[in-house]
């Protein structure tokens, strides 16, 4: 069974279609990279497959692991497996770092029916996964993202990603904001998450990050569909001669 | 549904079983007559057996009340009181004198229970004392006074405090037990004259607390005071006075509680603080009253007059307030910095929901040299309500070196609720620094959806971004109720997002 498979999907914002018929295939432990131009719906499609509120589905479906992730609610994706890490992550002042990562881890763990955390079990696994991740404990103490770099921004992602282990991550405009050190410090700690139980979903306009995490399959989004797929050579022929010519494709 | 237009429906839908504290208690209860005049005066000096001196005082103050107007200023409206139509005294029937818990009416007790107050200093002396070295803060002895409707009910841990020197009773005993001191200090801060709720209380106050610390004594525990108020259409009017002599230190916390009404009731209450040279004085508040159903109707009516004087040179007065309930509040939390170098602060976190309105603030007002003063402003407005910070800041010609830091901030969750700032700033001299910032903020959505998408379920996501707000107030709370009310603001929050 495929980890996540979206059929046909059609979304709708405000009155307006953006995504008129969309179907993905992703398998555990593949690289998926989804191009495309602005404005072609890539966004969109991790914004639906998250749940975010603000989006109507008028046809189509979109099965995690069989389940139809449309009737879940936004946290119960999250608890499920879907990790969603954002192009432009918030701010949350007063919060400490390691208060919301507990919070979360636990909240998750609760919706399977595991137990939470204790303080020092949580407190070892922090610990732990920051350290391999290069990330200072002083980061955690840190409100959530306040007065972070966009590549320490990024790197709190990566960290959430490591920490709370989903299935599938879909990062949304990874490299928007980062200077090439910070992209490839990012990077690193996504290919070291990268498992054959864990599967990517990398949206990006730019085949620059693609030099980093290297994709099994490369889909190109246009007008609010896949037009073509193919090989991680199909980046590098996009970033040859651009996405003009799949403007007539859609 | 976007997450803030859910959260918006599910404010509408706010009951009032959200209201804990909501039930009543079936006691016998002894009442003045209804409505207000020099013999209902006279009728509540004659029942708390007081001295000729203190009925003089409040018969001046009922007479001077009789002139008087209510103000209008404040950003709330409400149908107009009709003060014939309260009593103005009501107290569980006396089993003769009570001289201990036992002799106290068990249905009064059990209610203090439910409240999660512990009156019984057997049951707080039974914990595991923590092994020296491991201070467990939230086991430390906290000394209780409850003031049921008129009256003081009881007064734990005295004998261990007046070991101390300190004293912690009743205003009532205080008048008959501590003329000299009553006498000297009722009325020197908020005069009977002062505004038209702080000369009503005068004349008809009728129990609260009492608290003096002397020279250089630093108070061996945390001083409480639980107010509930029980009877039906009964004004509740009490009475704080604290006095914290050269060099002293006392921390004490007031927490406030009522059934759920139909109709609204009054709370007029009035606190004095004085701190001599070197005193320092913390009072924190967590008022809970009840603020009314998902109509608006009923809830208690707050007018409260609460001042603080920095008499003395170095002295420190700090004001921390947790407010969520009350139908309205109309409250300004003073502080008179009349020594040189003394300080004064006000933390606040003002939390409105359904039909709340919100009148709320403090004034600084500085008249010594280099005094100081730190204003920490939260208000956070849902459902229909109206939260409006009133401050003002004033330095005297001659209070020089004078600083002032204010910060408001407010958030707003779903749109038909409203902020509102309203900052007097005056400073007479040229040395005095006043800083003011203000900031307005609606809960973001992008906010509340990222951290739904790590898991948080809506109501936690709200309730994370909203103790993250006020975290700067909650920190300065004591240990004990900081978590009390880290739950409070979670519950008082919960109608407004299911």
């Amino acid at each position: 069974m495929a980890l996540l498979e979206v059929k046909d999907l059609k979304v709708r914002v405000e009155e307006r279609e953006i995504l008129h018929g969309l179907t993905l295939t992703v398998n555990e432990g593949e690289i998926h990279a989804i191009m495309g131009p602005n404005g072609s719906g890539k966004s969109t499609l991790s914004h639906v497959i998250a749940g975010k509120p603000g989006y109507e589905v008028t046809d189509g479906q979109i099965l995690f692991r069989g389940e139809d992730l449309l009737e879940m609610s936004p946290d119960m994706r999250a608890a499920k497996g879907v990790f969603l890490a954002f192009q432009y992550p918030v701010e949350i002042p007063g919060v400490a770092t390691m208060n919301f990562l507990r919070t979360a881890l636990n909240a998750q763990r609760k919706a399977r029916g595991e137990d939470e955390y204790s303080t020092p079990d949580f407190l070892k696994k922090v610990r732990e996964v920051s350290k391999s991740l290069n990330i200072p404990q002083d980061m955690l103490k840190r409100g959530v993202n306040v007065g972070f770099s966009g590549g320490e921004k990024k790197r709190n992602e990566v960290l959430q990603m490591a920490l709370f282990e989903p299935s599938l991550c879909i990062l949304d405009e990874m490299d928007s904001g980062l200077d090439i050190d910070a992209l490839r410090i990012a990077a690193d700690g996504v290919n070291a998450l990268h498992s054959p139980k864990r599967a990517m979903v990398v949206i990006t306009h730019y085949q620059r990050l693609l030099n980093y995490i290297v994709p099994d399959v490369v889909h190109v989004m246009s007008k609010g569909r896949v037009v073509k797929s193919g090989g991680k050579e199909l980046a590098l022929e996009l970033e040859a001669s651009g996405y003009a010519q799949f403007e007539d494709a859609a | 549904m976007p997450a803030v237009q859910e959260t918006v429906e599910r404010v509408k839908r706010i009951d009032v079983d959200q209201y804990r504290y909501g039930f009543e208690t079936l006691i016998d209860t002894e009442k003045a007559p209804k409505g207000l005049s020099e013999e209902i005066v006279k009728f509540i000096s004659q029942k708390k057996n007081e001295p000729a001196w203190m009925l003089q005082w409040r018969l001046e103050a009922y007479r001077r009340w009789l002139t008087m107007v209510e103000p209008t200023w404040a950003r709330v409206d409400y149908p107009k009181i009709d003060f014939q139509d309260l009593y103005y005294y009501a107290a569980p029937k006396p089993k003769k004198t009570v001289t201990s818990l036992d002799e106290i009416d068990p249905e009064i007790l059990k209610t203090y229970e439910k409240l999660g107050i512990p009156l019984r200093e057997v049951a707080m002396l039974e914990g595991v004392e923590p092994k020296p070295g491991e201070e467990d803060p939230a086991r430390r002895k906290i000394a209780v006074d409850a003031v049921f409707d008129s009256v003081s009910v009881a007064t734990t841990f005295k004998a261990e405090l007046k070991k101390a020197g300190v004293i912690f009773m009743p205003i009532s005993e205080a008048i008959r037990e501590h003329p000299e001191l009553v006498q000297k200090y009722l009325g020197s801060v908020v005069p009977t004259s002062d505004n038209f709720y702080a000369t009503l209380n005068s004349a008809v106050f009728s129990d609260g607390s009492f608290v003096y610390v002397p020279p250089g004594v630093r108070c061996p525990m945390e001083l409480s005071t639980y107010f509930r108020i029980n009877e039906r259409n009964t004004g509740q009017f009490e009475r704080t006075l604290i006095i914290a002599d050269k060099g002293s230190y006392v921390s004490y916390l007031e927490g406030c509680t009522a059934p759920q009404r139909d109709e609204n009731q009054l709370h007029a209450a009035v606190v004095e603080l004085v701190a001599h040279d070197d005193a320092e004085i913390k009072y924190s508040t967590v008022q809970n009253w009840y603020p009314g159903n998902s109509e608006g109707k009923g809830g208690i009516y707050n007018f409260v007059t609460k001042r603080g004087d920095c008499r003395g040179d170095r002295s420190k007065i700090s004001w921390t307030q947790v407010e969520t309930g009350s139908a309205i509040t109309w409250k300004y939390p003073s502080c008179i910095l009349r020594g040189d170098n003394s300080s004064g602060e006000f933390y606040s976190i003002a939390i409105s929901n359904g039909f709340q309105q919100v009148d709320s603030g403090t004034k600084m007002i500085h008249l010594g040299k280099n005094t100081s003063s730190r204003i920490i402003s939260k208000g956070i407005a849902a459902g229909k309500s109206q939260n409006t910070y009133r401050g003002l800041v004033t330095a005297h010609r001659k209070a020089t070196g004078a600083r002032n830091f204010t910060a408001c901030d407010s958030l707003l969750i779903g749109d038909k609720c409203g902020a509102h700032t309203v900052p007097y700033i005056e400073a007479k001299n040229s040395s005095a620094t006043f800083e003011h910032e203000a900031t307005t903020s609606k809960i973001s959505e992008d906010v509340l959806f990222y951290c739904i998408q790590r898991g948080l379920s809506q109501e936690e996501a709200v309730g994370l971004v909203v103790n993250g707000f006020v975290k700067d107030v909650l920190q300065q709370l004591p240990m004990e109720f900081a978590v009390e009310a880290q739950k409070l603001i979670s519950i008082s929050l919960e109608g407004s997002v299911g």
